[in-house]
């Protein structure tokens, strides 16, 4: 059966990879910033972050492409900073997939074998192979241009496979593709990686693309990790207010502590409603905290409940399953709340007058920034 | 698309290219058309009917030789022009944009003097007192000077300098459009640095080099300064025969004849490098 995938090549191993303090500047502009990131073997890690962050840099440090101003990349226990890029082991699938518009995919595919000098023989049969993995087989003689962009991926995939790489890097392998195609590609990709036990790297600015695929994702900014952490761990318990901002929607509330023990705090909000947080950061009384919370772990009512927020329901908008609503404070603080809708559910289903906290809601504490 | 509209579309277009088609009517078509027949004259009146030019043309060794060393020089110059252009379109696409600007000015500056001047300057460097043999002499890389001027090698790197923008300029234009991904990835997949090239970006550049050749080849054959001021009175190519029978010799139906051959020469020269570019399309 053609549609059983293949099990697992015997000559495959997973290879675990370091970066040691990697720092690397464009002139003076720091662009990687004593990166430090060991990423276990058969793990795929995302380096998720926005345009600049030094995501792209650290991967293109990682393939022999640049050369880092310091620190050192080992993979299997081996520092590979002297080796070019051909000798690295190291595949690659790019965004725009950089298949070669003058070969047909079965050369593509055998690119990197002939490359190592492999037999004949060798490379038709690993081509069939790597056709066969990624359920390409009569495809083999069709130029790039013939192929739609989730077929050119999987043929970019087969290519970087075929050599048997120790480490795959995915350089925002799905921008380029339809919302409907990207799901099934990222279970391809997946799988693969599963299947041929790669220690991969997805560099990305989207986060579902991460929180899908990824064992662990670091968020990047700044050229700097400012946290390392799974997918549930990264949504739920965010470290810095920006890794907060940047997954996922949160809203922001300005607030005082009014007392504090044993990790637990009674935040005084600017709306005057009283929250009890739990947090594991330190806070004295008084001190100015931004106290976030996600949509989904908050409720509007109809009455005042206890931490409960005066509002005025200005919007909502049915998403799917999901109603949106914009609401407001009376101080004129914006902010969301998700429910679940059933189904028949008009758009704007009450007239709500306040917000309060589900009762799974986990606030999260951060020092109030410097303005 | 109805027929009706592209019928129309056409006959605006037909319209649109009168003005230029009529002058070339005029001023090219009809002056081939009367060089043709001048080829078949018995003089410069137009009068009788006579194969005599091209029989004694094409039946002296030395007038088949000129054709062949007009063609040769085209091919050498096309061989130097390419050898030295791919470096330098290399260099141009790995440049950041501050050299590229000065790699296109330098690249250009040959287009902005005029041939005549741009070729008693290389007079100046290759002749035996010149500016090249004086640096040679001073290296001891040479005992007596070297005969540059009035040979093949000499004109082929004076034309090599005039006709290099004309190489490089649609090489570079179609090498910028190489996505820089496809050489980090046949890098990624363990190619070498020359495996890259040969694989990748020269295939991939065909088309510009198709392009530059073309013009280089036609430029060059028929490149009457260059030729006849370096190559002097020792090197006799197409053009500069053509000028001695048509305005020394007055034997203007023989100068007719070299005409059409070089003409044809340069055509056939010309659809041979464009079969190359449907070939390698196809390949």
């Amino acid at each position: 059966m053609s549609l059983q995938a293949p099990a697992i090549p015997p000559d495959i191993q997973s290879q675990p990879l370091t970066l040691d303090a990697i720092s690397h500047s464009y002139g003076d502009a720091l662009a990687v910033n004593e990166v430090t990131l060991e990423v276990r073997a058969g793990e795929l890690i995302a380096l998720l972050g926005p345009s600049g962050c030094g995501k792209s840099t650290l991967l293109r440090i990682v393939a022999g492409f640049i050369n880092q101003t310091s620190g050192r990349v080992v993979i299997a226990d081996r520092v590979v900073d002297a080796l070019p890029p051909n000798r690295r082991e190291v595949g690659i699938v790019f965004q725009s997939y950089a298949l070669f518009p003058h070969m047909t995919v079965a050369e593509n595919i055998a690119y990197g074998l002939e490359a190592r000098g492999e037999s004949k023989t060798t490379c038709r049969e690993r081509v069939k192979e790597m056709l066969a993995t990624v359920r390409m087989e009569g495809f083999a003689d069709r130029k790039p241009r013939q192929l739609s962009g989730g077929q050119q991926q999987r043929v970019a995939l087969a290519r970087a496979l075929a050599v048997r790489p120790r480490i795959l890097l995915l350089d925002e392998p799905f921008a380029a593709l339809d919302k409907n195609l990207r799901l099934d590609m990222q279970i391809e990709i997946k799988r693969l990686q599963r299947q041929f036990g790669l220690t991969a790297i997805l560099v990305t600015h989207d986060q579902d693309e991460a929180m899908s695929i990824a064992d662990r994702i670091a968020v990047m900014s700044k050229g700097r990790i400012e946290q390392l952490g799974s997918p549930v761990e990264i949504y739920d318990q965010p470290e810095t207010l920006f890794v907060n901002d940047f997954i996922g929607s949160s809203n922001r509330f300005a607030g005082v502590i009014e007392s504090a023990g044993e990790g637990a705090y009674s935040v005084r909000l600017a709306s005057g409603a009283l929250w009890q947080v739990t947090s594991r950061k330190p806070f004295a009384p008084g001190d100015r905290v931004v106290a976030t919370i996600r949509p989904e772990q908050l409720v509007l009512t109809d009455e005042a409940t206890a931490g409960s927020i005066p509002v005025t329901l200005k919007l909502s908008l049915p998403i799917g399953g999901e109603l949106i609503h914009d609401v407001e404070t009376r101080s004129g603080e914006a902010f969301k709340v998700a429910a679940g809708r059933r189904p028949g559910e008009p758009a704007s289903p009450m007239a709500a007058t306040h917000c309060a906290l589900a009762p799974h809601a986990r606030p999260i504490l951060f020092p109030q920034p410097a303005a | 698309m109805s027929g009706a509209a592209t019928g129309e579309t056409a006959g605006v277009e037909w319209r649109l290219a009168a003005p230029l088609g009529l002058t070339y009517l005029a001023f090219f078509a009809a002056p081939l058309l009367i060089l043709l027949v001048m080829s078949f004259s018995v003089d410069d009146n137009l009068g009788g009917f006579s194969l005599a030019a091209w029989a004694k043309f094409w039946g002296d060794p030395f007038y088949r030789g000129v054709v062949w060393d007009t063609l040769r020089l085209g091919l050498v110059t096309v061989a130097m022009t390419t050898l030295f252009a791919y470096p330098i379109a290399l260099l141009f696409i790995a440049s950041g944009p501050g050299l590229q600007r000065l790699l296109l000015f330098i690249v250009l500056l040959p287009l902005l003097t005029s041939v005549v001047i741009r070729t008693f300057a290389w007079i100046a460097i290759l002749s035996r007192e010149g500016v090249l043999n004086q640096a040679l002499l001073a290296l001891g890389l040479t005992t007596a000077p070297l005969n540059l001027l009035q040979t093949e090698l000499g004109l082929v790197i004076a034309l090599m300098q005039i006709e290099m923008p004309l190489m490089l300029l649609p090489l570079i234009t179609v090498m910028r459009q190489i996505d820089p991904s496809l050489s980090d990835a046949s890098r990624a997949l363990g190619g070498s640095k020359w495996r890259t090239f040969r694989k990748v970006i020269l295939p991939l550049s065909l088309p510009g080099w198709i392009a530059g050749a073309t013009l280089v080849f036609a430029s060059a054959t028929t490149a009457f300064i260059s030729q006849t001021v370096i190559g002097g009175a020792r090197l006799v190519y197409l053009p500069t025969l053509i000028w001695q029978q048509a305005m020394v010799v007055y034997n203007w139906p023989f100068a007719a004849v070299a005409s059409v051959t070089l003409l044809v020469a340069v055509l056939a020269g010309v659809s041979l490098f464009a079969m190359l570019g449907r070939f390698a399309r196809t390949a």
